[in-house]
This record gives structure tokens, sequence and C-alpha cells, in this order.
């Protein structure tokens, strides 16, 4: 891509992000009334949520190939038990992110 | 309460992003680099788009051709999630006035999770403990990608591996989360929706059918999975 290409690619995304952003807002407006279902959808999707990002970031992963994960089971094991530990999120993402990268750079 | 009453209540709460996002950002900074786009693109970026995995989606898009089709769609594809962020912060924005449209905007993963995990202090204004709290949050991530730049023109060095640190974030997130609840089906509903999904669509179309699917799941079970979520 040329610098006026990047420019347009860019703005696409911040455009349409903040449509993503916006849309439930413009949906459902302040002062009308929201659908019971609406509301339970609120509560409950938060959570439903940061598993599907968990598995997207992790969508690329082949099993059944050689390192078959390896990398990503040690690092994701790694960031956990450090987080259930210390309870550092700044070193829990730290040191994990630097193990994976050694671990695909040097070991696998 | 005095005039900087909610930014000194705000700065707190964010200090775990801090940390966060000053890395992913610098992160994120120097991927753009290794992709020849320097310090101001990354600023650019991070202060316009302030979307974090998709500024990295969009970082591994770069050195394919330009697609503008391609690029909504795997914009809309990445960044749904966000329009269930908006219907759980439907109530908790409302009333925000003159701040709701930043709110709206800044409405990032890390901020909403905060938001919906935090209670106004007494004596605040909603809006603008909110809007402190979001500010602060793209601060750390815009000052991040700045820096990120910079260094990743300075010092070459191999950044395999560094696109980690949003599993990482993600997976952090999820343990909060889940020490967060009693009820822990719907976490498990999404993880398992997700895989399902992973597995019959593929990688890269898996995103779509999870989000339906879950939806439908939340549909389908509204007893169980409401049970105990306020």
């Amino acid at each position: 891509m040329n610098t006026g290409q990047s420019l347009l690619f860019f703005g696409i995304v911040a455009l349409i992000t903040v449509f993503t952003r916006a849309a439930a807002f413009l949906l459902f407006p302040e002062g009308r009334r929201t659908p019971r279902f609406v509301t339970y959808l609120g509560k409950v999707l938060p959570y439903t949520m940061i598993g599907l990002l968990v598995v997207y970031c992790l969508k690329g992963v082949d099993v059944l190939r050689y390192p078959y994960g390896l990398p990503e089971l040690i690092g994701v094991a790694a960031v956990a038990g450090l987080h259930l530990w210390k309870k550092n999120t700044f070193l829990s993402i730290g040191a994990g992110t630097v193990l994976y990268m050694l671990l695909v750079q040097l070991v696998f | 309460m005095k005039k900087h009453g909610e930014l000194r209540a705000a700065f707190p709460i964010t200090v775990p992003v801090l940390a966060g996002y000053l890395f992913l950002g610098i992160a994120f900074g120097v991927l753009m680099s290794s992709k020849g786009y320097g310090p101001l693109w990354s600023l650019g970026v991070s202060l316009f788009v302030y979307a974090g995995s998709m500024q990295f989606v969009a970082a591994g898009m770069l050195a394919a051709g330009f697609d503008p089709l391609g690029t909504v769609l795997m914009t809309l594809m990445v960044n749904a999630r966000h329009f269930f962020y908006g219907i759980s912060m439907l109530d908790k924005f409302h009333g925000t006035g003159k701040y709701k449209p930043y709110l709206i905007f800044a409405l990032s993963d890390e901020t909403f999770s905060i938001l919906s995990a935090t209670e106004v202090p007494a004596g605040s204004d909603k809006g603008r403990f909110y809007f402190f709290i979001a500010l602060l949050n793209q601060l750390y991530w815009v000052v991040g990608s700045a820096l990120g730049g910079v260094f990743g023109r300075l010092i070459p060095f191999d950044t395999t591996g560094i696109d980690f640190v949003l599993t990482a974030l993600f997976v952090v997130l999820f343990i909060g989360q889940w020490n967060q609840t009693h009820n822990h089906r719907p976490m498990l509903m999404g993880v398992g929706c997700a895989v399902a999904c992973l597995v019959v669509f593929g990688a890269d179309q898996f995103m779509i059918p999870a989000m339906l699917c879950i939806l439908v799941c939340a549909g389908v079970f509204q007893k169980s999975m409401g049970e105990g979520m306020e």
C-alpha cells in the first residue's frame, strides 16, 4: 500500500470501529424503553465475549502439526499460572509474552 | 467534590491498564515499525482507531494489497463484539450527557471491563468519572504506541511472537472475570461456542457464527445463564 491507500485503509478501520461501538446506542436510544431481552443480554454477554476473544487469539494454532500448539499452550499456562499466583497484570502479561517469544524464536 | 475529584478517583482504577496498555501499545508501535510505518503512524492510528486487537490485525493486513471491502468486513468481524459491549453499557452510559460520545468512541476491551466492574464513588459525577477512566486508558495506549514506534526504529530486534501480548491480556481478563462471579456458565458457553465454530467453520470464518451461536445459547438458556448475574 502507498501512503494514500494506507491513510484510507486506517480511515475505514476507524469509521467501522466507531460504527460497531455506537450501533447499540443508536438502536436503543436513551428515553425509550430497552427490551427486557436486551437488558438480560447486557448482563450475560460480557462474560461470554472474553472466552471468544481468547479463542480468537489462538485461532491460527495447528494442533495436528509440529509444534502442535505447544508454544501457545506453555505461554497461556505461564500467564494463567503467574496471574493466579501473583495477581499482577503487568507481570503475567510481560513475562508470559517474553517466554512465548523465546519459545517460538529459539526452541520450536 | 472538588473539580479534580473524579480524576483522582479514576486514576488508581486504571493502573493495571496503564501497565498492560503501555506494553501492548509499545508492541503495536514496534510491529508497525517492522512494517515500515513509523511513530507518527502508530500515534495517529492509536488516536483515531483506538481498538487494540483490530490495530494488530490491521498492521498484519498492511502487507497485502489495498482492499476496501475486505477491510470493512474484517473490521466488522473483529469488532462485532463492541456491539455487545454497547448493549452491556446502555444503562451505565444513560445520562452521561456531553461525555457520552467520547465514552462510546473509547469503549475498548479494557475500558469496557473496568466500567462493567466499577461503581461510581459517592458524590462523583458519573459521566466525568467514566470519562477520566476512558481518557487515561487511551492516553496510556497512545503514549505506548508512540514509544514503540520510536524504539522500533532505533533497535531493530526479532519481534516474532510479540502479538502474544493480546492473548496474554485476554487470559488475564478471563481469570479476572472468572473470579468475579459464581455463575461460570456464560463464560464456559462463550468458550464452547467459539471452539465449536472454530472447528466447524475454520479460522477465517468462525467469528460471526460463534457470536450467533452465543446469542442463540443465551436466548435458549436464559434461566441458567442469567442466574446470579446482576
